[in-house]
This record gives structure tokens, sequence and C-alpha cells, in this order.
């Protein structure tokens, strides 16, 4: 009786992780385990290494998906892939960030030019008034400078495009209303039981007592503007360009 | 003037008093300046009923002192305090001996554990315990040691268990008599879990309760196959003691591997349930089993709250015990009759109990190898963290993971000495433990609470929001006081009638321990372990 689920399941392992349902917070870390450890090599969409299409399941031969957590764990001796101190789940939500990248699909605004796309970033696009790049522009929305290490370009994209339908959650906005009536939103930096620390739209840094404030939450809406419309097809690609070679210091 | 005398004639009767003698540790109510066991008493209520600190002048509460382990672990002993003296554990495994007023250290015993010891969740300890001039500790490499509490020498070493198999101990032990009782930890290890009473002079293993049966004994049968050999049932919380009754209770662990019970079908005795042993003999009184075949990793891992209530118009021996599976359960605790479950979080797992007292399963609520939804998630409604009954307002304090999930997955798994043997993990958008991380959640993400339950119901009194979660224990007063914490890093008291706050302070790291109080020359002071560090705190002079 004991031996039929016991054979069939040790048949099944490569096959059962295939159809995993991962939370989106999973999905995420994975997503922070890519960057932290892989994507100095692969790039931030895996395909940075001749040959190898991380996303898109692509490598130098076929591999099993049990066969890659112990690559991604072990590394593969003679090349340049090292191992990872990394956890069966954790090498598990990789594969899954990885996946991710692949249904996410690529760009749409083909090649930019970089030059041209740092133009409009600190111009017509006035994306500076929000964000900052290497010491310049303003500290309200998130810093930019090395967003290549950190997003894709197809996300990248889709930001511009479609700012409400990804905001990180260190990158959500919050509102408080004090006991005076004084409304104040920025950047939630910490939030508990008893106090808010924001960064505000004039940059300071604010700590709030619960005591002291009216209301406070989240605000759904992400208060960058979509550029869908506002730029060209090849101005977005520009942008894109330019926020890819941003790769921090 | 009452409360003032109260405070200061027991203290003075504690500094007369020399050794700790067992009728000291059974009659812990009668000097409420020391704090002899785990849990305060072998009722485990966490319970003080020292009333010095009041609702009105909690608002002059200032540090005392703090104490800086010399370890990066997570800090989650509650000290002792014996006739003036204070006695904690620096994780994984060095005693620390203080004075409970300055902080300052008379000794310090170090332990170093064998580097083949491998405990799940952290190389923790939660706490000794003391008998004569005698202190226990179990120990991360599964040793049980008895340490000098005047010079920190050790007296003797018992091995208890094999390190390199998943084998630990991190609960305090819990002393009845001349035996000194631990259980080992190790639930995703594949361990055949135990529990087992030693010679308090020698260290001779006097008996030893196996939390699976094995072959011949009752309860065998509800594991199939071989599975009983590897199906984990640790111990890794403190057990409590009925003098009256003379029996001992413990919660036990998950059965193994933790979320494929494919591997192990059956019910799994004694696994994610509570026994009651004979104190003297270790033979099995009754169990009572939270969560049969439980493939949720939900444990029985609460201190069981022993408390004498007035149950449907008698006054009657009860538990009280809020679970990790998000019930809230009132035992009989002289047969294990079952007489109350309510879920004091959601749950989506049992739709609600027979009149046995099993749990009706939901259908379809259990791991897949496509992930389901349970309501608690893995680290439970509630988890390790220390509930709290104050006999002055009934009520029962849990400290609660509300509206949280996790995603189950199935997968198998092979057992081999000394590694994870579990089956896949589960998914939270709360993870465990990781420090003073910046918090940025929202509340439809799972909050933390304390939450007040009315035994005779299992209804909600009142509640306490935190905006994270929380690993903080509960400690109540004899002033209608009540103290916790959370992941923020604040120590906080609340009204113990309504879940009013009154004081709080910012103790800069997550609170994983519970809260304790003691007085020393008339004077009260509650103490919690947060961050790497002990916090004393007093009355301002």
């Amino acid at each position: 009786m004991r031996l039929f689920p016991l054979a069939l399941l040790a048949a099944l392992p490569a096959a059962l992780f295939a159809q995993h349902t991962y939370t989106p917070a999973d999905i995420q870390e994975g997503g922070r385990l890519f960057r932290a450890n892989c994507v100095l090599c692969h790039g931030p969409d895996g395909d940075q290494v001749q040959g190898i299409d991380l996303g898109h399941g692509r490598f130098r031969q076929t591999y099993s998906e049990n066969a890659l957590i112990k690559i991604i764990q072990n590394g593969i001796p003679g090349t340049g892939m090292p191992s990872n101190n990394l956890q069966d789940f954790q090498a598990e939500i990789v594969l899954a960030y990885l996946r991710s990248i692949a249904t996410s699909g690529r760009t749409v605004s083909g090649n930019g030019d970089a030059a041209r796309g740092k133009t409009i970033f600190e111009g017509t696009g006035n994306c500076a008034s929000c964000h900052r790049v290497n010491g310049v522009g303003s500290r309200v929305g998130p810093d930019l400078s090395d967003i290549a290490a950190l997003r894709r370009n197809v996300e990248i994209e889709r930001s511009l495009l479609e700012p409400n339908e990804e905001v990180l959650p260190q990158n959500r906005t919050y509102k408080v209303v004090t006991k005076q009536g004084e409304t104040i939103s920025g950047r939630l930096l910490n939030v508990d039981t008893f106090t808010v620390q924001i960064l505000d739209a004039k940059e300071r840094l604010l700590s709030f007592q619960r005591p002291d404030l009216r209301e406070s939450g989240f605000v759904n809406e992400s208060p960058m503007p979509s550029y869908r419309g506002k730029l060209s097809t090849q101005e977005l690609a520009d942008v894109v360009a330019y926020l890819l070679s941003l790769k921090g210091i | 003037m009452m409360r003032r005398s109260f405070v200061l004639l027991f203290s003075l009767a504690g500094a007369l008093s020399a050794q700790v003698t067992f009728d000291r540790l059974v009659n812990a109510a009668k000097e409420p300046q020391n704090w002899l066991t785990y849990s305060g008493n072998m009722m485990s209520q966490r319970y003080s009923p020292l009333d010095q600190i009041t609702p009105q002048n909690v608002k002059n509460l200032e540090l005392k002192w703090v104490f800086q382990a010399r370890s990066l672990e997570k800090f989650e002993a509650t000290p002792l305090v014996v006739d003036g003296i204070m006695y904690t554990v620096q994780a994984p495994n060095d005693v620390v001996a203080l004075d409970p007023v300055t902080g300052r250290v008379f000794w310090t015993y170090a332990y170093a554990p064998s580097p083949l010891s491998r405990p799940c969740c952290g190389r923790v300890n939660r706490g000794v315990a003391v008998v004569g001039d005698t202190l226990f500790m179990g120990t991360i490499d599964a040793h049980l040691l008895a340490i000098d509490a005047k010079n920190g020498k050790p007296l003797w070493n018992a091995t208890v268990a094999k390190p390199e198999a998943g084998y630990a101990i991190t609960h305090a032990p819990l002393v009845i008599k001349d035996k000194v009782i631990v259980g080992v930890a190790g639930g995703e290890f594949g361990i055949r879990g135990f529990i087992a009473a030693y010679d308090v002079k020698t260290g001779k293993e006097v008996w030893r309760f196996n939390t699976i049966p094995g072959p011949g004994e009752p309860g065998h049968e509800t594991w199939a196959g071989d599975s009983w050999k590897t199906g984990g049932a640790s111990v890794w919380m403190t057990g409590s003691y009925d003098a009256a009754l003379n029996l001992t209770y413990w919660g036990i662990g998950n059965a193994g591997p933790d979320y494929n019970g494919d591997l192990r079908l059956g019910d799994n005795l004694y696994s994610s349930a509570v026994v009651a042993l004979d104190a003297d003999t270790g033979k099995i009184k009754w169990h009572y089993q939270f969560s049969p075949h439980d493939e949720f990793d939900y444990d029985a891992v609460q201190v069981p709250v022993l408390a004498d209530i007035n149950w449907q118009g008698s006054l009657r021996k009860v538990m009280l015990w809020a679970n990790r599976n998000g019930f809230f359960y009132v035992l009989d605790r002289a047969t294990g009759k079952f007489l109350l479950g309510k879920p004091f979080v959601e749950v989506n797992w049992a739709s609600g109990f027979d009149e046995a007292g099993r749990p009706m399963r939901v259908a379809g609520k259990l791991p897949t190898p496509e992930g389901t939804v349970i309501f608690p998630g893995n680290q439970g409604g509630t988890n390790w963290y220390s509930p709290s009954f104050s006999p002055r307002t009934g009520l029962f304090y849990i400290p609660s993971w509300v509206n949280y999930s996790s995603v189950y997955i199935k997968a198998n798994a092979e057992y081999e000495e000394g590694k994870r043997f579990v089956g896949t993990s589960p998914r939270s958008l709360i993870g465990g433990l990781q420090g003073a991380k910046i918090n940025t959640r929202k509340e439809d993400e799972g909050y933390g609470a304390v939450r007040a339950i009315d035994p005779m119901t299992g209804d909600r009194k009142w509640e306490f929001k935190m905006n994270d979660v929380t690993d903080a224990g509960i400690l109540t007063t004899g002033s209608d006081l009540l103290f916790s914490g959370g992941r923020e890093g604040y120590f906080y008291a609340l009204n113990a009638r309504n879940g009013e706050l009154l004081w709080k302070a910012n103790v800069g790291g997550a609170v994983a321990s519970g809260p304790m109080s003691y007085a020393v020359n008339g004077k009260q002071y509650f103490a919690i372990s947060a961050g790497n560090s002990l916090f004393v705190y007093g009355l301002r002079e």
C-alpha cells in the first residue's frame, strides 16, 4: 500500500516543480536573489552570456529543472559559473522569476539611443523633477542611478507606459493628514504601530506619531504619469536605453 | 499601601531563602518577587501577582539597565530571578548570572556546542531551570547540563541525543521533584521525538516517553509502514505540571515530512498533540491531538496553560490552548476531555469539531503539487510565543497573526540522516523572523495582534492591533497590566481589561521572547529580551 505513492512521487518531482504556484512575493524574492547573485554575469534579462538566455530556457545543453537547481547551487566546475549559497526553495524561486521574464515578453520599443534618452530624461520628459540620477534630480521618486541593475528593459518600459501596473513595496506612496488639517504625502520609508516615516514632496525626512494624525494610509495610485502618447516609440526606446545604461557606482 | 507591603513582605522572605526546593517551584505564586520557572509557575500562566506597578503609574517606567549579549542570534530566553540573582542564556548556550538591580554580571558559563549541531530555525535557547543550587540547560547539540548556580561551574553533562541526526534542545527544562525533564527538537530532520527525565543529582536518565509509539505500543498503528522511525514529533517548548494530579503536560511538534502526509499515512500520534504523562514514570495518561495527520507544520508547541476556572457552573481543572492551527481550545486536564474549540483567527482547513473533538476537515484544503492557500499560514495563528492567563480578569491572551495564509506545496521527500526532511516549503507574504527589516506592510497582507479571549465561550473580548506581526510572548500582572511586544521593536503595556495602550518603549530590535516581572528590595521590575539584548524597566525614582 505504501510503496505506491512513494514510487509515484519519486518519479515526479521535476514534473511537479513546473506546476508550482508561486506568490507574487516569491517571484519578487526570486528576482532579488537573481539580481544579487546572477546579473553581474548574466545581465538583468539573463541573456548576457553568449549562447545562454535564462529567461527563455536556452542553455548550452538541455537540463531538467532539478539539474538547473543543482547548477544554481553548485555551479559548473571548469566554467565561469560559480556555486551560490542558496537553499533549494531559493533556487526554485530564482527559476520561477526567470520563467516570469519569459512570460512578460520583450520590450516593444526597439533599439534606442542612450544619449538621446538622457536629453529627453532631463528635458522634455521632465523625469528629473521626480527622479535622481548620480546626484542630479529630485529625491521624491525612486533614485534611478542603478536602475539597470534592478529592473529589466521590459519592466522599465512598462513603468513608463503603465506606472500603476507594478509599484514595488518600497516605492509606495503614503499620505498622512495631521490633526491640524495639513495633508502630506511622500515615499513611505517605514511604518509601525505608533509612528510613520516618509520623505515628502519637499524632500524632507518626516516622522509622525500616530496620535498626532487624523488619518494615514497608502495611496493606491502611483504619482508617476504615463508616457503613453506623450513620447514617440523612438523616444520611448531612447529613454529605456538611457535607463539601461545606469548601472550604479 | 496594601500593594507596597505585599511586595516588601515577599522580597524579604525570598532573601532569607537559600535553596530552591521543589515545594517552592510548585508554590511559586507565594513568592512573586521571584520568577522560578520558564513561565513563572508550574501552571505556565505567565502571570505575575506583583502589583506595585499599576495602570496609573506605569507611565513612569524607565530603562534601568541593558545587558547586550555577545551573540547575534535571536534572544529568545526568559530569565529566571531567584532570591535576588538573575539567570539567563546568551545564545546559543552561555549561561549568565546577573545582578537584577544593576545588570552587572556575576559569572558567565560559556558552552561550545558541537559543530555537528543543526537546529532548524536558529541557534537559540529559551532559558534555564533551577532546583536546589543547580541550574539546568538543554543545548543545541542535544546535551543536558547541570550548572552550579553559585559559581557557574558544570556539574554534569548528559548526552540526550545525536546532533548530527538533527536532534537539538532549545526550550527551558522543567524540574519535577528529583527529575529534570526535556524533549528534543528536530521535526524538520526526520528525528523520532521523545521526552526524557534525568536525575537532578546524577544526570542519569530515569524515564523516557517516545512521542512516536514503537511497535506494540498503543498508537503505533497511526503510522503507516516504517514512517514512525522518521516521523518527527519533536518537543521545543517547556511543559507544565499539576501537582495534585502528578501529571506533566507537553505539546508535541509536527509529523515529518512536514508537508507531505502521503509518506506517513494515518493520524501520526502524538504529533501535533498534547500528552499528559505521569511525572514519576513518564507513562501516558491521556492525549488530545489538535491536528491529526498534520500537513501544515502546525505543531502543538505552545506551553500548556493550566487554569482552575468556573466552567458551566462548577470549578474545573482545565487546560487553555491557542494552537498554531488557528483554534482556541479548552480541555479538561484530568481526563483530556475536549470541552471547547473555536477559531481565534481565520481558519479554512477545518470547519469545526465532531463530538469527540476531532476537527472536521474541509475538502480540498491540503498541500498539493500546484499549491493550496491555507489559513492560517505556516507560522500559524500563533506559534511558540507564550500566551498569558490572568486569574484576575479571567481572560486568556494570545499573540496572534491575523488574516495570514501560506501557499502549501507538496513534493517528495527522502530521508537521509541529518538532512532536512520536509517535502518543500510553503510560501507566504510574511517571512520568518529576519531581524530589523524596514516595515512597509499593508494590513491586507496580515497583521499581528494581542487578542483577549474569554475561555468560557472562546469569544474575543478585545484586540490590540500592531502594524507588523509578532513573535512576542505576553505577561499579565496582579494590577491588570499586560506586557508584550512585536517585530517592530516596541515593548509596551496595555490595560489587561480593555486593551488600552498605557505605555511603550522602543527597544530597537524585534521582541522574540516573553516578558517577565520580579522584585528586589521591594521594587518591581519588568524584563524583556529583544534584538540581541535584555532590557529591564522599573519605576522612575
